[in-house]
């Protein structure tokens, strides 16, 4: 079987070592202050992919983010791990965008590879940790969606199965492909960088980086396609401009606060109607609704 | 986390001026890049693809190798049907190392390697070592692929090598009951069949490290009625063809990750590498002295592991209201192992570019003829690199215990307790003075460089380098240090006894390794004087002590001391 397989990816700031400069005086994120890493669950995303496409040798994965310049290092970093090629969309009309904007410029591009079977992506990013790009990408294609994916069972050329993470246990589903997948960190951690491919992926580049003083590899470049990273304008993807960046993002933050969690004690209720008549009481009573 | 990017060290061994050189002769002057897609361009592509290794090396390992380390051990290999199972931490170890294509460094491209020259060999192992000193002894044996590649037919270089990039596991099987230190004893019996055409091995082989591997080198008597060395052949066995199976696994003091079996051959089809006879007297003493580089890389790994270790604990345990690395007695421990560290560390890596740069000319011999002046300094590297592995393997090993033993005392209480990786640490070092090799057989291979003068001679090259003037204390220091050391062996040798001159020998060896290592040391802190500058001075004030010591030692010594011993 010959699968098409879009992996999307995101190029977040390293919040598991948060250091003293890593959030600004107005409460943004410090991005310099900061490595730039792979987001984790969409590492996870990959190695589904890799997965698939060892059992599938023929199959292609292509891995598509979002972001400024050097967000094109990921895109290396995935073809160091076994990507096939990568696509970095890239447009100052796409800055600011909240994840609806997000959603519709990926959607774009991906409408842009054209044939596909399965994108697969994280969850959701460590920087905004809102899961909502997966879904709007697969709402924006119209294709169903599966999230919370730990592993893909079975497939054939119509259908996946797969199995989802839900709370205290795993649930099997069944889909029809084309479709679009949420990988979770309960999935296999992805394979490491392979060598090889490290020293020959070291060279791959963006037109921008390989019309940049100090590229050295135009002998390579020229002679192995693999190389050539793409890298995509609003008008590359026919993308509405109304639809991109600020402009096509509702979301307004109007402030942030740390949030303190003060509760020590969980409460359990099970889904019979007598548990469900207690808390709706317990609630009504202390004006958390009504 | 990474071993690699939180060493700097490391990185200063990769720009050595020679480097230049060696990667020029592995890359056959950069002609490979048109036909690998993976071949660099030029010596700042290679050394910039060098470094992203090490750092994906050096992440592994400290995220995967390192935290697996425990339960390898606990765990350990098991033995079923003949069969050894590895953990399964080691298993996931090697599948991690298969899957990021490291299992075939230093193989030539055309066998599926990634032909990184020794010197990175070793960077890599020291890397892999400190995390986890078993995993680097099952995953260094890939290093035995060397032996066909400079032995063995190329029909049979072209069968086995892409089978080890590919990470099919690899042992020596060398010693037996009988012949440990002694390999001319080796009885394993091969017999030639002439209807099969093929050899078969039948006996037993003792303490082979990774014995149920899938591609064996067997040392085997194929000359039947000799009795030394020159009856011995070398072989190569398949697993996969049955006849060899492991009987025991044994139960040691340390690098419990790393199976050590007694296998039984039984009558296991073999093919010879290179020429009958040949197997002892040139094949093996060339994989020992590859091997025991190998063990001084380990000793030198664990060194740093220990180091890193006690640096931790010393700055975070608080006793009498603060940090215990403020009391003298705690700087002095952790001082001294990082400058004992560094100093083997250079000396080991001077070892590696002379055995890699006679590995590259006796390369380029096959090529083509050399000129004269190529087989001269080809030569020079070449004694350079015998003299010198004795003195790495033999010092090296013994500052990972005198490191190991540190560790454990800063910890205190607690490094006796099992909670610690210091303890492990402790016992996977006490191996590396022992195998391939005992500390005594090392002053016994190195011995004779230092009665014909040669160490002296190598003194006396690396003193006569420049040094920058704020060093030139230091190198008065070390020059006196070399003249000592010279007068000792002067005095020793005019003894003229020989049981004399063997009974100060060990003194002597450790003369010339803590002044060649003292000297070594200054020339990285010439190279790199924020990086050296520190354990170069404590470094020659310990080497200092130790030399006036042996030399005072051999100074009152007269043969009468030695009817004081018991025999």
């Amino acid at each position: 079987m010959k699968l098409n397989i879009i992996v999307l990816a995101k190029q977040v700031p390293d919040t598991r070592n948060v250091g003293e400069q890593a959030m600004n005086a107005d409460g943004t994120i410090n991005r310099a202050a900061l490595p730039a890493i792979f987001n984790p669950e969409d590492l996870n995303a990959l190695e589904q992919a890799l997965q698939l496409k060892e059992a599938n040798p023929e199959s292609k994965i292509t891995v598509l983010t979002m972001g400024p310049y050097r967000a094109a290092d990921i895109l290396r970093e995935a073809l160091y791990r076994g990507a096939d090629e990568g696509i970095l969309l890239t447009d100052r009309a796409f800055a600011g965008a909240d994840t609806l904007a997000t959603s519709y410029a990926l959607a774009a591009a991906i409408k842009k590879v054209g044939h596909y079977d399965i994108v697969l992506c994280g969850r959701q990013a460590i920087d905004g940790d809102t899961a909502q790009v997966g879904p709007q990408v697969a709402r924006e294609l119209s294709v169903p969606q599966v999230t919370y994916v730990r592993r893909i069972v079975s497939l054939n050329e119509e259908r996946i199965i797969v199995e989802r993470s839900i709370e205290n246990g795993v649930e099997r589903v069944e889909a029809p492909l084309p479709l679009l997948l949420t990988v979770d960190g309960a999935a296999d951690a992805c394979r490491p960088a392979n060598a090889y491919r490290l020293l020959r992926f070291h060279r791959a580049a963006t037109p921008t980086e390989r019309a940049s003083e100090g590229y050295r590899y135009e002998a390579q470049i020229s002679a192995d396609e693999a190389l050539r990273l793409k890298e995509w304008s609003l008008a590359d993807v026919d993308g509405d401009a109304a639809r991109c960046g600020l402009s096509g993002s509702p979301t307004k933050v109007r402030k942030v606060e740390n949030v303190v969690f003060r509760a020590k004690e969980s409460k359990r209720y099970t889904a019979a109607d007598e548990d469900i008549k207690s808390l709706i009481g317990e609630l009504l009573s202390n004006h958390t609704i009504g | 986390m990474n071993y690699y990017t939180d060493n700097k060290v490391l990185g200063h061994y990769l720009r050595h001026p020679l480097m230049q050189r060696i990667v020029q002769m592995q890359e056959h002057n950069y002609t490979q890049a048109d036909k690998y897609n993976y071949a660099p361009i030029d010596f700042d592509e290679a050394v910039e693809g060098y470094e992203q290794v090490l750092e994906l090396i050096g992440r592994l390992c400290a995220e995967v190798i390192a935290p697996n380390a425990t339960e390898v051990e606990a765990d350990g290999p098991t033995l079923k049907d003949g069969r050894v199972i590895y953990a399964p931490a080691t298993e996931q170890n090697l599948d991690l190392f298969r899957k990021a294509g490291l299992m075939g460094i230093s193989l030539p491209r055309e066998y599926g390697g990634l032909n990184f020259p020794r010197t990175v060999f070793i960077l890599i192992e020291d890397v892999v070592t400190r995390a986890d000193a078993a995993f680097g002894n099952l995953w260094g044996l890939q290093d035995c692929a060397e032996t066909i590649h400079s032995f063995g037919s190329e029909e049979q270089c072209q069968r086995f090598l892409p089978r080890v990039c590919a990470g099919e596991t690899m042992s020596m099987d060398l010693t037996e009951p009988d012949a440990g230190s002694d390999l001319q004893s080796v009885r394993l019996k091969a017999s030639y069949s002439e209807a099969d055409g093929c050899w078969y091995l039948d006996g037993v082989k003792r303490f082979i490290t990774n014995g149920d591997s899938d591609i064996h080198l067997v040392l085997a008597r194929s000359e039947e009625g000799s009795v030394d060395g020159r009856g011995l052949s070398l072989f190569v066995v398949e697993k996969s063809c049955g006849g060899v199976h492991t009987r025991r696994i044994e139960d040691k003091m340390g690098i419990h990750g790393s199976p050590t079996c007694e296998i039984v051959f039984n009558h296991a089809r073999a093919e010879l590498i290179g020429s009958r006879r040949m197997g002892l007297i040139k094949y093996v003493m060339a994989l020992m002295n590859g091997a025991r580089l190998g063990i001084a890389t380990q000793s030198v790994g664990l060194a740093q592991a220990a180091y890193s270790e006690a640096l931790a604990y010393a700055r975070s345990r608080k006793q009498f209201g603060k940090a215990i690395i403020n009391f003298p007695a705690v700087y002095d421990l952790v001082g001294g192992m990082k400058a004992r560290l560094d100093a083997a560390r250079s000396l080991l890596y001077e070892t590696s570019r002379n055995v890699d740069m006679s590995g590259q000319f006796t390369a380029l011999a096959r090529e083509r003829t050399l000129t004269p002046e190529e087989r001269a300094e080809a030569k020079i590297f070449a004694k350079k690199a015998d003299a010198l592995t004795p003195i790495i393997k033999g010092i090296g090993s013994e500052i990972a215990n005198l490191n190991a033993y540190d560790c454990v005392q800063v910890h205190g209480g607690s490094g006796y307790m099992r909670d610690y990786v210091c303890e492990r640490i402790y016992r996977d070092a006490r191996i590396t003075s022992i195998y391939e090799g005992t500390t005594q057989l090392q002053v016994v291979a190195a011995i004779r460089y230092a009665t014909s003068g040669f160490y002296g001679q190598l003194l006396d090259e690396y003193l006569a380098a420049e040094v920058p003037e704020r060093l030139a204390p230091l190198h008065g220091r070390i020059a006196k240090m070399a003249a000592d050391y010279k007068a000792a062996v002067e005095k020793a040798q005019a003894s003229a006894c020989q049981e004399s001159l063997d009974f100060l020998s060990r003194r002597l060896y450790e003369m010339a390794a803590y002044t060649i290592m003292a000297a070594l040391l200054m020339a990285d802190a010439a190279a790199d004087e924020e990086l050296f500058a520190s354990s170069l001075n404590r470094f020659v004030a310990m080497a200092e002590a130790l030399v006036a010591g042996h030399a005072a030692y051999i100074e009152a010594y007269t043969p009468e001391l030695l009817q004081y011993y018991e025999k």
